[in-house]
C-alpha cells in the first residue's frame, strides 16, 4: 500500500531522529496497530521512537506544519483502543524514553520521561523507604506516561488516589511543539486546573514529556482478610458498613462466585469456591493502627453476615490472597477463547441490582460474566466471556457491554472508571453527555489542538455519531437549548 | 433564616441575558475570599448566595453534592454529624465562606500534604458556561474518566470558566484520635529538617507546620498508633492544639494580623530559601510558605522562581504584580477561559488584565 503521508515529510522524520528511530516497514509496523484492545486495529504509516524532549518539539512541529495526525504511545496496555493509529497519521512511541531523571528523597519526589514503567519508580524509590502508590493491575508493563494519559488507578485508590492524585508536575509539548510545566512540586500551582485536566486527556492535548509524581513512605505494616458471603448483596453491604464504620481500607476488591471459581482453578489460592462473593480487605499504615481497624473491620463484617473471615497469617498467605484477585484476568483467558472487559463505575449502593442485571443481560444473550469489582469506589469490571471465531459472538459482547455501561449511566455512574474512552466507548459517551456538553469537550480540546491532530477521533464523539448510535443523553428531562435540533 | 432553594434556571437566564448584552459581571458569593487577586472588571454582580443547600449526601459513598451557595460552616456541621469531614481542610475567614467560593479560590488548609488538595477531592459539578450553557461533569463516583476532567479544571479558576451551581466532593471520615506535638527548634534549616525527615516516614501525621519558634505535629488515627507515634516523635504535647489548627486554617493566628504585604509560596518542601527578609510560617511540611515581607513583587516572584516555586500576593497592596504565569501559560488560560465564556463575561481581569 503506497503510504499516505507525503515524501518530504518522511524524509524530514528521519533526518530528526535517525533511520534507526523511524519505522515505516509494514511488518514492523504491525506492533503498533492496537493496544491491548485487540479488536480494533489501524495499521499507522509511519512510528516514530524520538529518544529527546527536543526530538519530540520537533516532530510535533514537522506533523503540525505538514498537517499530520500524531497518536501518542507508551507500552500499548490501554484497554480501550487509546492509541488506534489514525490512518493517515504517525504514531509517537515513547517507549525510548525511559529515563529515570531523579528520586527526590528529601522532597519525596521522581522525577522522570514518559516510558518509564510505573513499577521502576517503586522500584527505584525503594532504597529510600519510598514508593509511588497507583499501581494498575498491567503495572509491571505500562509506562507513567501512559498512566497519566489515562488517569489510571490500580487496587489501592480508595486509600491512595488515582494517577492524577499523585502527579505533581508535568512537562507537557504542544501540538505546535512548545513546551509547557503544568503544576508544581509545591502541591499547588496558580490559576486553572490545568494538570488535573491534563492528567486523563488520553493524548488529545498533549504529549508529556517529563512527569514529577509524589512519593509516599512505604506502610511498615500490612494486613489483609479475606471474608466470604452467602450473597453478592451481603458482600455489597458489607463494603458500605466498612466505608460508614469509618475506615478507609488501602483495598477492598469483591469477586463474584464465577470469578473464585475461575481463579481458584487457576491460582490454587484456596478461595473458598462455594462463597457467592468474597471480600479482600487490605490495611496498611503503623502496627497499631492496622490491629485497630482489622478488629473493627471484623466486627463490622461479622454483623454484616460474613460466612467466613480469614486473616492472612503471613506475607505468603498475604500474597496469596491477593494472587487470586490479581490473575482473574488471565484466569478467564484459560476458559475463554475471548473476553470483553468492561469499567463502568456505580454508587456502591446499587451493586447488588447492578449485578442483578448484569446476569439477566448475560442470560438473555447467552454468554457467562464474570465480575470483578474495586469494590471500595465503585468500580466494575465485568468480563464478558466470548469466542472471536464464532460468527455473532463478538457483535453480541459489544451489545451486552453496552447494556452494561448504559446501566451504569442510569444508576448514578459513568461508562469508564479508570481504562478510558478511548476508541472503544465513544458511543456511550452520547449517552452519558448532553450535546452541549460534548460540544463544550470539543471547544476544550480546540483550545490545545485546533487543527485536531492529537489523537483524533478517540474520547468525544461527533454529534453525528451519536445520532446514528441513537442516543443522546438529557439530564432529567432538562436541555439546555430546547430550542436546538436533536440527532 | 436560611431557607435552601434551587436557583440555577434564575442564574442561568442572568448568565444568558449578560451573554447576549456581552455584559461582563462579578460572581458574588459569601465575598470571605473577595481580597484574592483583582476585582473583577464588571459593573453587575451575580449573586450565588441564595443558591444554597445540601442536595445528596450518602455517608457510606464518602460523597456529598452541595449547590455553591452552601455555607461552608453548614457543610461541616451536616458531615460532622455523621463523623465526616471535608479532608482538605478549606479556610473560613469567616462565616460567610460558600462551598463554591472554596472550590473557585482553590483553597486547601494544612492537612493538604496528608489527605489532598480540594481539586483532589472533587468529583463534580455543574455550571452555567459564558454562554450560559448549563453543563454537568464528572459525578458522584470516585473513579471516573469519561470525558475531560472539567470539575477539576475549575478549581482555583475565580469563576471564569462557568458559574458553578453545585459540586460533589468526596469526604473522609474524621480521625478517631488526634493530638498536637510542640518542638522548640530555633534554626528554620533544622525546623525544614525535622519535617521532611518525619514525612518521609510512615507516621500518623496530619499537619506539620514552622512558625518560627515552635514546630507543631498533629498526629491523627486510632488512638493506639497516636500515643505509639507520640512516644516515639517525642515533643510536649499541646491540649489546644485543635484552636491552633483552626487558627492557622483560617489566618486568626497572630502572624498572620500583618500591615505588610501577606505571600502565599508554594515550593518544593525541603527548599532552605532565605534570601528574602521578612516574617515566615512554614506550612505543608514546608511546601507552602507564609511570608509577611515589605519587599518588592518583583523581587519576591524572582527568587521564590528560582527555587522552582511561585508566589502569589494573598493579601495586600502589590495587586499589579500578585500573580504570574508564563507566556505560554498565560496564552493557554487564555485558549481555554475563550472555550468556555467566549465574550470574557464571567469574572473578566480577575487575575491579570487580559485574563
Amino acid at each position: 500500500m503506497p503510504s499516505l503521508l507525503n515524501k518530504y515529510f518522511v524524509e524530514q522524520c528521519k533526518t530528526l531522529l535517525g533511520k534507526d528511530n523511524i519505522i515505516t516497514d509494514p511488518e514492523a509496523l504491525r506492533v503498533y496497530e492496537c493496544d491491548a484492545l485487540v479488536a480494533l486495529r489501524s495499521l499507522p504509516q509511519l512510528v516514530a521512537l524520538p529518544e529527546t524532549l527536543e526530538q519530540v518539539q520537533a516532530l510535533l512541529r514537522l506533523c503540525y506544519r505538514y498537517k499530520v495526525p500524531v497518536v501518542a504511545r507508551g507500552a500499548g496496555t490501554g484497554l480501550a483502543g487509546g492509541v488506534l493509529p489514525a490512518p493517515d497519521g504517525i504514531v509517537i512511541g515513547l517507549s525510548r524514553m525511559q529515563q529515570i531523571l531523579a528520586i527526590d528523597p528529601l522532597n519525596r519526589t521522581a522525577r522522570v520521561q514518559p516510558g518509564v514503567r510505573n513499577l521502576a519508580i517503586s522500584e527505584a524509590a525503594k532504597a529510600y523507604g519510598l514508593y509511588y502508590a497507583p499501581d494498575p493491575s498491567s503495572q509491571i508493563a505500562c509506562t507513567i506516561g501512559g498512566n497519566i494519559a489515562e488517569n489510571s488507578g490500580g487496587v489501592h485508590c480508595l486509600k491512595y488516589g488515582l494517577t492524577v492524585h499523585n502527579v505533581l508536575e508535568i512537562n507537557m509539548v504542544t501540538v505546535e511543539g512548545e513546551l509547557l510545566t503544568l503544576g508544581g512540586s509545591g502541591l499547588a500551582a496558580p490559576g486553572y486546573g490545568l494538570l488535573a485536566l491534563a492528567i486523563g486527556s488520553e493524548g488529545l492535548l498533549g504529549i508529556v514529556v517529563e512527569a514529577t509524581v509524589r512519593l509516599l513512605p512505604c506502610p511498615p505494616c500490612t494486613q489483609v482478610l479475606l471474608v466470604a458471603f452467602d450473597s453478592v448483596e451481603q458482600a455489597g453491604n458489607a463494603v458500605a458498613a466498612i466505608v460508614a464504620g469509618g475506615l478507609i481500607p488501602a483495598g477492598l476488591e469483591l469477586m463474584d462466585n464465577a470469578a473464585i471459581r475461575v481463579t481458584e482453578a487457576f491460582v490454587h489460592a484456596n478461595y473458598p469456591v462455594e462463597a457467592e462473593a468474597i471480600l479482600l480487605c487490605e490495611f496498611d499504615g503503623l502496627f497499631e493502627q492496622v490491629e485497630t481497624d482489622i478488629v473493627m473491620a471484623q466486627s463490622i463484617l461479622t454483623a454484616s453476615g460474613a460466612s467466613e473471615i480469614r486473616i492472612a497469617r503471613d506475607t505468603n498467605e498475604r500474597k496469596l490472597f491477593w494472587a487470586g484477585r490479581k490473575a482473574a484476568f488471565p484466569a478467564v483467558g484459560r476458559i475463554s477463547a475471548d473476553y470483553y472487559c468492561m469499567d463502568g463505575t456505580i454508587p456502591r449502593k446499587h451493586l447488588a441490582e447492578v449485578l442483578r442485571r448484569i446476569s439477566e443481560f448475560s442470560r438473555e444473550l447467552d454468554l457467562q460474566v464474570v465480575n470483578v469489582f474495586h469494590a471500595g469506589d465503585g468500580n466494575l469490571h465485568p468480563l464478558i466471556l466470548y469466542d472471536a471465531g464464532k460468527p455473532g459472538d463478538y457483535d453480541k459482547a459489544e451489545k451486552l457491554g453496552g447494556q452494561i455501561l448504559e446501566l451504569c449511566v442510569q444508576v448514578g455512574g459513568t461508562i469508564t472508571g479508570e481504562h478510558g474512552v478511548g476508541m472503544e466507548k465513544l458511543n456511550y459517551m452520547c449517552v452519558q453527555f448532553s450535546a452541549a456538553e460534548l460540544g463544550q469537550f470539543e471547544r476544550l480540546k480546540t483550545a490545545f489542538d485546533a487543527n485536531n491532530l492529537l489523537n483524533p477521533g478517540k474520547v468525544i464523539p461527533s454529534l453525528h455519531r451519536c445520532a446514528e448510535f441513537g442516543r443522546m443523553h438529557v439530564h432529567g428531562g432538562r436541555m439546555s437549548h430546547p430550542d436546538l435540533e436533536r440527532f | 433564616m436560611i431557607i435552601d432553594q434551587d436557583l440555577s434556571l434564575n442564574l442561568q437566564s442572568r448568565v444568558e441575558r449578560a451573554f447576549q448584552d456581552r455584559t461582563p459581571i462579578t460572581i458574588s458569593g459569601g465575598g470571605s475570599k473577595a481580597f484574592f487577586g483583582l476585582p473583577a472588571a464588571a459593573d453587575e454582580t451575580l449573586d450565588v448566595t441564595g443558591h444554597r443547600g445540601i442536595v445528596y449526601y450518602e455517608p457510606s459513598e464518602l460523597v456529598v453534592t452541595a449547590r455553591a451557595g452552601t455555607l461552608l460552616k453548614t457543610l461541616d456541621k451536616v458531615l460532622e454529624e455523621q463523623g465526616q469531614m471535608l479532608a482538605f481542610e478549606p479556610p473560613c475567614f469567616n462565616d460567610q465562606a460558600t462551598v463554591g467560593g472554596t472550590v473557585a479560590c482553590g483553597f486547601s488548609g494544612p492537612r493538604r500534604p496528608f489527605t489532598g488538595s480540594v481539586s483532589d477531592f472533587v468529583l463534580g459539578c455543574s455550571i452555567i458556561n459564558g454562554k450560559s450553557e448549563y453543563l454537568r461533569f464528572g459525578g458522584r463516583v470516585m473513579k471516573n474518566v469519561a470525558g475531560f476532567d472539567v470539575a477539576r479544571l475549575m478549581t482555583g479558576a475565580l469563576g471564569q470558566l462557568g458559574v458553578l451551581l453545585e459540586v460533589s466532593l468526596r469526604v473522609m471520615p474524621i480521625p478517631e484520635t488526634e493530638m498536637t506535638l510542640c518542638y522548640r527548634v530555633s534554626q528554620v534549616s533544622r525546623a525544614l529538617e525535622m519535617m521532611q525527615h518525619w514525612q518521609g516516614q510512615s507516621w500518623p501525621i496530619s499537619a506539620l507546620v514552622y512558625d518560627g519558634t515552635i514546630l507543631h505535629v498533629r498526629l491523627s488515627g486510632a488512638e493506639a498508633a497516636i500515643k505509639k507515634a507520640a512516644h516515639q516523635l517525642g515533643g510536649d504535647l499541646d491540649l489546644d492544639g485543635r484552636l491552633f489548627w483552626a487558627g492557622l486554617r483560617d489566618h486568626r493566628l497572630d502572624f498572620f494580623k500583618t500591615s505588610e504585604n501577606l505571600w502565599r509560596i508554594n515550593i518544593p518542601p525541603a527548599t532552605q530559601m532565605s534570601k528574602i527578609s521578612g516574617q515566615y510560617l512554614l506550612d505543608w511540611g514546608g511546601a507552602q510558605r507564609w511570608l509577611s515581607s515589605p519587599e518588592p513583587a518583583a523581587r519576591i516572584h524572582q527568587i521564590v522562581r528560582e527555587h522552582n516555586g511561585h508566589a502569589v500576593c494573598f493579601r495586600g497592596a502589590e495587586k499589579n504584580d500578585w500573580i504570574r504565569f508564563d507566556p505560554g501559560l498565560l496564552n493557554l488560560h487564555k485558549k481555554v477561559r475563550y472555550a468556555f465564556d467566549p465574550c470574557s463575561i464571567l469574572n473578566p481581569h480577575r487575575f491579570t488584565t487580559g485574563l
